[in-house]
């Protein structure tokens, strides 16, 4: 019967328990809204960077990472990679070959990091086929009626991922086209020290130009058939420097950590956190932040609680010394007001969450497009200038578990007020 | 058989402020079950010091009551709540329902806090607001109830907790003529037929004279106490 009083007493006055309950609506909302935004970019930057950029685990040679010498190759990597395969929860693992080399056009040179992969294994595993500009995917973009008949007729002249009959395709991210200026078709020199010391290269045809969120990787990185790049640095195509695997239950990472760890610890296994610490760090520490936003939001809002349940007890003197009177015992007295205030707090929650939730959800599915005005700046950092706002059920709860927490420490004033309130004295109130 | 026992009750206000107030000197009194008493005065005699003392809510500067043999002084704040609600009921001069409960719920309100089951408190409820004429206004709020209607429930609510006896601080004191004549009547057929023991403070002459007992407060000592047994 105490919550059935409490919930009456809040709508005793209507005008003030709605600006209350509106308050508390629109700074969930806001709170909500602020945290999916975060939480959003930074899984999409978790879900590219490790669906096209680094995988979930990576395998190499100990001193790879910090010295890629061409001839620090892994040892049996067929074997690894059938080992890895055969693991629960992954998907798939690839062997690659990674080379540090110059890459020259007509117009400029650079220096950027060469895979060589098998393009057909890759793509099954890999999500970087798919961010190739080919001529499907520009004439959806495009919205041009029939985009297979446009297949049809441009064939690879848009780029693809190795299809065609180009001699030694290579596949380069948009911001090293634009810098080499180069195009579909456009011919590059590799140029580096083969695995038996000599100086070697090669020339390759840009046969597919992708397009991430990530420039920096975008410039940094391209790929080549593992065959084409072997022959160039004396290596047999069998050889890798590096095993990448990628997880069908990504919950099971630590797990397949471990089995590797333990198959082949003269090797060294990392998983994505380690090979991208800012990426890891930030979806580290999203969680925490989402929850000081929260807090802060929270914060805000107590201390208007504070106040109309200060009022609450004030105007209330009078019937707080008859319920006393009649034989309601201080715990009491104590729970009805929290009990007020934290219902006042969860239905202002409610609403914020419900409004918050469908709100998330439509942007979440269409997006916030920010290109007009951050798109460079964005990717420059490897985050996309499109926004999709989400948010996990779990946070819903972490947050009602909040408003229940200010509810009452925002009460607990109040209600002492009224525990030190002398019923006889209470009740000679007018 | 006594139910209540004052022996030489003081209360002095002294909030160190100013000067300490007298309001009780020394009073001596016992109350009998069944009895339908009323204490008047003039304003500031003491009538309401006493009652708050007799119902557990201000504790006395020196002497003692025992209210069915027990001594109030000897309990811890949180017992005399708890002796309050099964032992005292009471009838404010202002009502003092709960605006947000309908009549009902405002009868049942004590007996949710004794702890008694859902079906035997709506039985309860329900049957005293009839003994008190309010059958068909259960479920009104109490703003939608006049002030004689309000005081009635209150008398209602007084009764739900099976008191020892009830304290009625000016109960008529807000009332038209009708009105306090109406609620003077339930009272007193509540007290004839079923023994109900009530305790007045008042000014009202009708109060007065329909009491079996009056006594007289001035400057907190009692000038008069005396029998109205043709009452």
């Amino acid at each position: 019967m105490i919550p059935f009083l409490s919930w009456k007493n809040i709508w005793r006055n209507k005008v003030r328990s709605l600006i209350v309950i509106a308050a508390m609506t629109f700074g969930i909302f806001s709170g909500l809204f602020t945290s999916a935004i975060f939480k959003g970019m930074s899984d999409r930057r978790v879900r590219e960077a490790i669906g096209k950029e680094v995988a979930h685990i990576q395998i190499h040679d100990p001193k790879f990472l910090e010295n890629p010498e061409i001839g620090l190759t892994l040892p049996d990597p067929g074997g690894i990679v059938r080992f890895a395969d055969a693991l629960p929860g992954v998907k798939a693992a690839v062997g690659r070959l990674k080379i540090v080399t110059m890459i020259n056009s007509s117009a400029a040179s650079s220096g950027v990091t060469v895979y060589g992969i098998d393009p057909d294994r890759e793509k099954e595993v890999s999500e970087l086929y798919a961010a190739v500009y080919d001529s499907v995917t520009l004439a959806e973009k495009l919205k041009l009626i029939d985009p297979s008949v446009v297949r049809t007729y441009l064939k690879d002249s848009t780029g693809s991922w190795f299809a065609g009959s180009l001699r030694n395709p290579v596949v380069i991210g948009e911001s090293l086209a634009r810098k080499l200026k180069v195009r579909i078709n456009s011919k590059i020199v590799l140029t580096f020290q083969s695995a038996d010391g000599n100086l070697t290269g090669g020339a390759f045809r840009v046969c597919g130009i992708f397009r991430l969120e990530n420039n920096a990787f975008e410039e940094m990185n391209v790929f080549v058939r593992k065959n084409d790049l072997a022959a160039l640095a004396s290596l047999s195509p069998d050889e890798s420097h590096e095993v990448a695997i990628f997880m069908k239950e990504p919950r099971m990472l630590s797990q397949t950590m471990h089995s590797l760890r333990t198959e082949y610890p003269a090797l060294d296994v990392m998983d994505w956190k380690t090979l991208l610490p800012d990426v890891a760090m930030l979806d580290d520490l999203m969680t925490v932040s989402m929850v000081v936003i929260m807090v802060i939001i929270l914060a805000a809002l107590g201390f208007g609680i504070v106040n109309t349940m200060l009022m609450v007890v004030l105007e209330r003197v009078k019937e707080i010394g008859m319920l006393m009177a009649i034989g309601m015992n201080k715990l009491r007295v104590f729970n009805m007001i929290i009990v007020e205030s934290v219902l006042l707090c969860l239905t202002g929650a409610t609403s914020g969450m419900v409004i918050g939730a469908a709100m998330i959800g439509i942007f979440g599915r269409h997006g916030i497009d920010l290109t007009a005005y951050a798109e460079q700046g964005m990717e420059a950092w490897g985050y996309s200038a499109m926004m999709y706002p989400a948010l996990p059920w779990n946070f819903y709860l972490i947050v009602a578990a909040l408003v229940i927490f200010t509810g009452i420490a925002a009460s607990a004033y109040p209600a002492w007020k009224a525990l030190k309130l002398n019923p006889a004295d209470a009740l000679r109130t007018e | 058989m006594n139910i209540i026992e004052i022996n030489n009750l003081v209360k002095i206000y002294d909030d160190r402020k100013s000067v300490p107030v007298t309001a009780i000197n020394g009073i001596s009194l016992s109350f009998r079950e069944g009895e339908y008493s009323t204490i008047v005065g003039p304003s500031g005699s003491g009538k309401t010091t006493l009652l708050n003392m007799l119902g557990g809510l201000d504790e006395p500067t020196s002497g003692t009551i025992l209210i069915a043999g027990v001594d109030l002084s000897q309990l811890k704040s949180r017992e005399v709540i708890d002796f309050r609600m099964r032992n005292i009921g009471f009838v404010f001069q202002a009502y003092n329902l709960i605006p947000v409960l309908t009549a009902l719920e405002n009868v049942e309100f004590i007996m949710h806090l004794q702890g008694r089951p859902k079906a035997e408190r709506m039985k309860r409820a329900k049957d005293l607001l009839a003994q008190v004429g309010l059958g068909d206004r259960m479920n009104a709020r109490p703003g939608k109830l006049s002030g004689g209607q309000q005081q009635r429930v209150a008398v209602a609510r007084a009764l739900a907790s099976k008191p020892k006896f009830i304290l009625a601080d000016e109960p008529t004191a807000n009332l038209d003529s009708r009105s306090a004549e109406t609620l003077l009547d339930i009272m007193e057929k509540l007290n004839h037929e079923e023994k109900i023991t009530f305790i007045f403070s008042t000014h009202d002459a009708r109060v007065v004279a329909r009491a079996h007992r009056v006594i007289t407060l001035e400057d907190g000592v009692v000038r008069s106490d005396v029998d109205y047994p043709e009452h």
